[in-house]
């Protein structure tokens, strides 16, 4: 050993270092997906089982005003719905990580300190877009239409996305801040539910109590829900002619501010106290 | 290669404290193996995770490879290898995919890291199970491959946390294997671990640590000697003859003949080695004593660690029933 050179410790401050890492990391994740499907299978039933429910069981009790398909109304909700278990999906798969060490042999080795949450939320995003495509194929297959323009539509899958990006963050922040996997699932199940259910998802937000109303308005749930609907032409009753009816795609962009703002700055502060 | 003065890490819970480390002092010399020893909750893991830069200590003062463990912990990232308990592999990827993982990084380039990943897995009887996932491999190979992930960086100090806890008797000689050809390229290495025989087995010297500190350290042999050299232990068959056998052995010996009643056990310190044992032998046969067993017995790490750790001085009759 005495003759061998010492190896030069890596320069792993730059910002080519922590997308590079990072990228690592988004590849790791990636890969796990297709080795155990379940995971995917069962987010796919379990949004595909909304749209089932409500599309042919409530659906039919649910009038809209101002007309439209119900089924065409519902789908965008559903992609919001599922892209804000996003958090979900993050905080799981942290928790995981955490108890299994892997955590623990990422922060032993040269890497970017960023790398191990850039990759995760990255790949989450990733994730939850190829969850969107087959939920718009089955939304595609009970009657769901985009009747906008090619760059409409992609505008809204990018409201989604980045919104499922802003979700993640969240989820690291939850996920570094719970014991187990299934206090992360218990934790996110119980707070994103009712986030998607006070909202303008399954019914028009007129049918809601009147001190429920703007709860439901303000909602990030409901605001991508509508932002996406007006994009796609799909249809939005609003309630009254406030803020959140007529801006849902700015007031979209700032919940993904906000939501960042604040779920990222403590998903890092947790993340660097681990090692208190 | 390390040094570490006064360590101190309290946990702190709902519950109350937990002094984890409480002064801990440690010193390992390039290319030699130390081995820390003690039992469950003596603060080993939490020795490792400071020196491997995952926890900050909340006293004291530690560096490793001459980088300071609190303020240049990524350089010493990058000449460390850890693997154990706490530091894990990917069970949903496969043998090669993890290291190919790990091996970049540590920042080796995407052509070394696959390089470095077959070399390892050939190293270490992997390459047949290269591309299965790890869900399917044995105890013993997920060690080993985790061992291979803490070696793709090629760092100069490996830290291992109990690498063989749990492994059965086969995978943990394979295991000493690996681990004694990592010693001999002339890596430094910090091995934890509960089993005596492991420390004396491959470490230079042993370190003995409880509540948080180090209560001895030395050679194997050095810690041997501090409860004493070579004992004669006789078990004779009828309890009538513990008397009779005691003034024989009293005669033949210079010690204090310690008796245990129950397992009519014979234990005395003796500095004449086998030589006395023949003449015990002889002479207990002449008595016409029946033995059930006989030998000289060096103490074992066992013997050092509860010495050591105060709990021999506890074991009365019963406990000595228990254990045989």
């Amino acid at each position: 050993m005495t003759a061998t050179k010492l190896q030069a410790p890596a320069a792993t401050g730059g910002l080519r270092n922590a997308i590079s890492d990072g990228l690592i990391v988004t590849e790791r994740n990636l890969k796990r997906i297709p080795r155990i499907p379940e995971l995917a299978i069962f987010a796919i039933l379990q949004s595909v089982m909304f749209v089932l429910l409500f599309a042919f069981v409530f659906g039919g009790a649910i009038p809209l005003p101002g007309g439209g398909s119900y089924r065409e109304f519902l789908l965008p909700g559903i992609f919001a719905q599922t892209i804000a278990f996003a958090a979900a999906t993050t905080a799981i798969g942290i928790t995981d990580d955490i108890n299994k060490g892997i955590l623990d042999r990422f922060r032993s080795l040269p890497m970017a300190r960023s790398a191990v949450l850039s990759g995760r939320t990255l790949s989450d995003v990733i994730y939850n877009g190829g969850i969107l495509v087959v939920l718009m194929l089955s939304g595609l297959a009970v009657g769901w239409r985009v009747h906008s323009s090619v760059l409409e539509f992609l505008a809204g899958v990018g409201l989604l996305l980045l919104f499922s990006f802003a979700m993640s963050w969240v989820g690291v922040w939850l996920g570094l801040s719970v014991p187990t996997v299934e206090v992360a699932q218990q934790v996110s199940f119980t707070t994103i539910f009712p986030l998607t259910f006070l909202s303008n998802i399954f019914v028009p937000p007129q049918t809601l109590p009147s001190w429920l109303q703007p709860v439901a308005e303000w909602n990030p749930a409901s605001v991508l829900t509508s932002a996406v609907r007006e994009l796609w032409g799909n249809p939005n009753p609003y309630v009254g002619n406030g803020f959140p009816a007529g801006q849902p795609v700015l007031l979209t962009l700032i919940w993904v501010v906000i939501l960042l703002a604040v779920f990222a700055p403590l998903a890092v502060r947790r993340y660097r106290s681990m090692s208190r | 290669m390390i040094t570490a003065e006064g360590l101190v890490k309290i946990y702190r819970s709902r519950s109350g404290e937990v002094r984890a480390l409480n002064g801990l002092d440690l010193t390992i010399a390039e290319g030699t193996v130390l081995g820390l020893l003690g039992p469950n909750g003596a603060g080993k893991t939490t020795t490792v995770r400071v020196l491997a830069t995952l926890l900050r200590p909340d006293g004291g003062h530690a560096t490793v490879a001459g980088y300071d463990v609190v303020r240049q912990a990524q350089q010493i990232r990058s000449v460390i290898g850890l693997s154990g308990q706490y530091a894990a592999v990917d069970e949903n990827l496969t043998g090669r995919e993890n290291l190919v993982m790990f091996g970049r990084l540590y920042q080796l380039s995407r052509a070394e890291a696959r390089r470095r990943a077959d070399e390892l897995l050939e190293q270490f009887d992997l390459a047949d199970a290269a591309n299965r996932t790890v869900k399917t491999y044995s105890g013993g190979m997920r060690r080993r491959l985790d061992l291979a992930s803490a070696l793709s960086g090629r760092p100069r100090l490996l830290f291992l946390d109990e690498p063989t806890t749990g492994l059965d008797p086969r995978s943990r000689l394979a295991m000493w294997a690996v681990i004694r050809d990592r010693v001999r390229e002339g890596t430094t290495l910090l091995l934890t671990t509960q089993y005596l025989e492991e420390a004396d087995e491959l470490a230079h010297s042993i370190a003995v640590v409880d509540h948080g500190r180090i209560i001895a350290r030395g050679t194997a042999d050095e810690l041997k000697s501090q409860v004493g050299g070579e004992r004669i232990e006789v078990v004779v068959h009828d309890r009538d003859a513990i008397a009779r056998a005691v003034e024989i052995i009293g005669r033949d010996t210079d010690g204090e003949c310690a008796v245990d009643e129950h397992t009519r056990r014979l234990t005395v310190p003796t500095s004449g080695g086998a030589q006395r044992l023949v003449q015990v032998v002889r002479d207990l046969d002449q008595a016409k004593i029946a033995i059930d067993d006989i030998g000289l017995r060096r103490p074992t790490l066992d013997d050092v660690f509860l010495t050591l750790t105060g709990h021999a001085a506890e074991i009365t009759p019963d406990d000595e029933d228990k254990n045989s």
